[in-house]
């Protein structure tokens, strides 16, 4: 996004006359730079998947899933459903048990569970505008690596007891599917597209706001800020990080931004990852939600398993260093 | 004729059951309107996404939290 870089430089400088070298000036290009670039991916990857979702709700997904035989391609279908929907706390518990419910295995049904969190289009839209497009990829591969092993893991300790009894008494009505007649593709693109700009709409000020507070990091906190806060907590930097992110919670959008900061502030990438992974794929409501579902056994798998693999993907991160 | 909101209690589900009321407001009906929060319940309707409406007994729409326009052209019909 060099354009984008320029073209900030110029509003900040020229325009704004605002010295590129002070504090105020760094805030400001990176605001005008980052909001302007994340707002366009975000309008566009929106339209995208919300087309995508129209022709492929969930309960398409689902029966796609049950009806044919996959064999061990079931956890990667799973866990890439998952990233395609979008993701709603209210929603776990029907999608939980509608899977169940559906015949889909408790550990196919976890790698859908794992992963949906942890990406939607949103943040891939926030992670291209912020850290092109490697380390997006790079996330969207872990992203879903965790749901399929976790899945798998979970399905093979067969911790089906453990899910709450009600559970498996539920039938729900047969047909579904309100997937009414054919639309005309340009009315089908009018509504897909109205619904891209008000999910669009609605994340704007959480971006803004998370923008914000990334450009005051990058304009006022000094580069290498972290470093000796991590380097105290060493190798030990990544458990950190996700201990200190479970009981936050919060969606990618308003984490992203920051976490870009902290980066360019001498964090590592992996650590940062894993934080941000944390917060947004575990959560305590999330878990009080789903306790309604899950014993406690399960439930307390369910976090460790992802818990342990987000550390692993946190490691794996500062390893490699892009 | 009866009308379901279908959710747990999330944000967006209120939010859908505020839209639904002034609908029936704005239209002078005196339609019921119930809250199905009963997981149990929900799931006899066989959604996944919430908040989910029913109009009589027929899921019109999961997922989306619709406008009270959207939601007045709906019980018109």
């Amino acid at each position: 996004m060099t354009m984008m870089t320029s073209f900030a430089d110029w509003l900040t400088s020229s325009a704004l006359g605002i010295s590129l070298e002070s504090g105020l000036g760094k805030s400001v290009q990176y605001f005008i730079a980052d909001s302007i670039t994340i707002i366009l991916l975000l309008v566009l990857i929106t339209h995208a998947m919300s087309l995508l979702r129209y022709y492929l709700p969930v309960e398409k997904l689902r029966d796609f899933l049950t009806s044919k035989k996959l064999y061990g391609s079931s956890y990667f279908f799973a866990s890439l459903f998952g990233a395609i929907t979008p993701f709603c706390s209210c929603s776990s518990i029907p999608l939980f048990i509608g899977f169940l419910e559906a015949g889909i295995p408790l550990g196919i049904t976890f790698a859908f569970l794992i992963t949906s969190p942890l990406i939607n289009e949103v943040a891939v839209a926030l992670m291209l505008g912020v850290f092109g497009w490697k380390v997006t990829l790079l996330y969207v591969v872990a992203g879903m690596t965790l749901g399929i092993f976790g899945g798998f893991m979970l399905g093979k300790l067969h911790m089906e007891r453990y899910v709450a009894d009600f559970v498996w008494k539920i039938k729900s009505s047969e047909s579904s599917s309100q997937r009414k007649k054919k639309e005309p593709f340009s009315s089908v693109l009018r509504f897909t597209s109205k619904e891209a700009f008000s999910i669009s709409a609605k994340i704007i000020p959480y971006v803004l706001a998370g923008v914000i507070i990334g450009a005051l990091i990058h304009g006022y906190v000094p580069t290498g800020y972290f470093d000796t806060l991590i380097s105290r907590s060493g190798i030990f930097a990544v458990p950190i990080a996700v201990l200190v992110g479970v009981p936050l919670y919060s969606n990618a959008t308003g984490v992203i931004p920051i976490i870009e900061s902290l980066i360019a502030k001498g964090i590592p990438l992996g650590t940062a990852l894993s934080f941000m992974m944390a917060v947004v794929g575990l959560s305590l409501p999330e878990a009080l939600i789903l306790k309604k579902v899950m014993k406690w056994k399960l439930l307390a798998a369910f976090f460790g398993i992802v818990a342990l693999g987000i550390m692993v993907i946190g490691y794996l991160f500062n390893f490699i260093r892009i | 004729m009866t009308i379901k909101v279908l959710g747990m209690g999330c944000p967006g589900c209120l939010r859908l059951m505020e839209n639904v009321k002034s609908a029936i407001k704005n239209q002078k009906r005196d339609d019921t309107v119930e809250k199905i929060t009963d997981i149990e319940e929900i799931m006899k309707y066989g959604v996944m996404h919430m908040p989910a409406l029913v109009i009589d007994e027929k899921v019109v729409s999961s997922g989306k939290i619709l406008s009270v326009s959207e939601v007045e052209s709906l019980i018109t019909k």
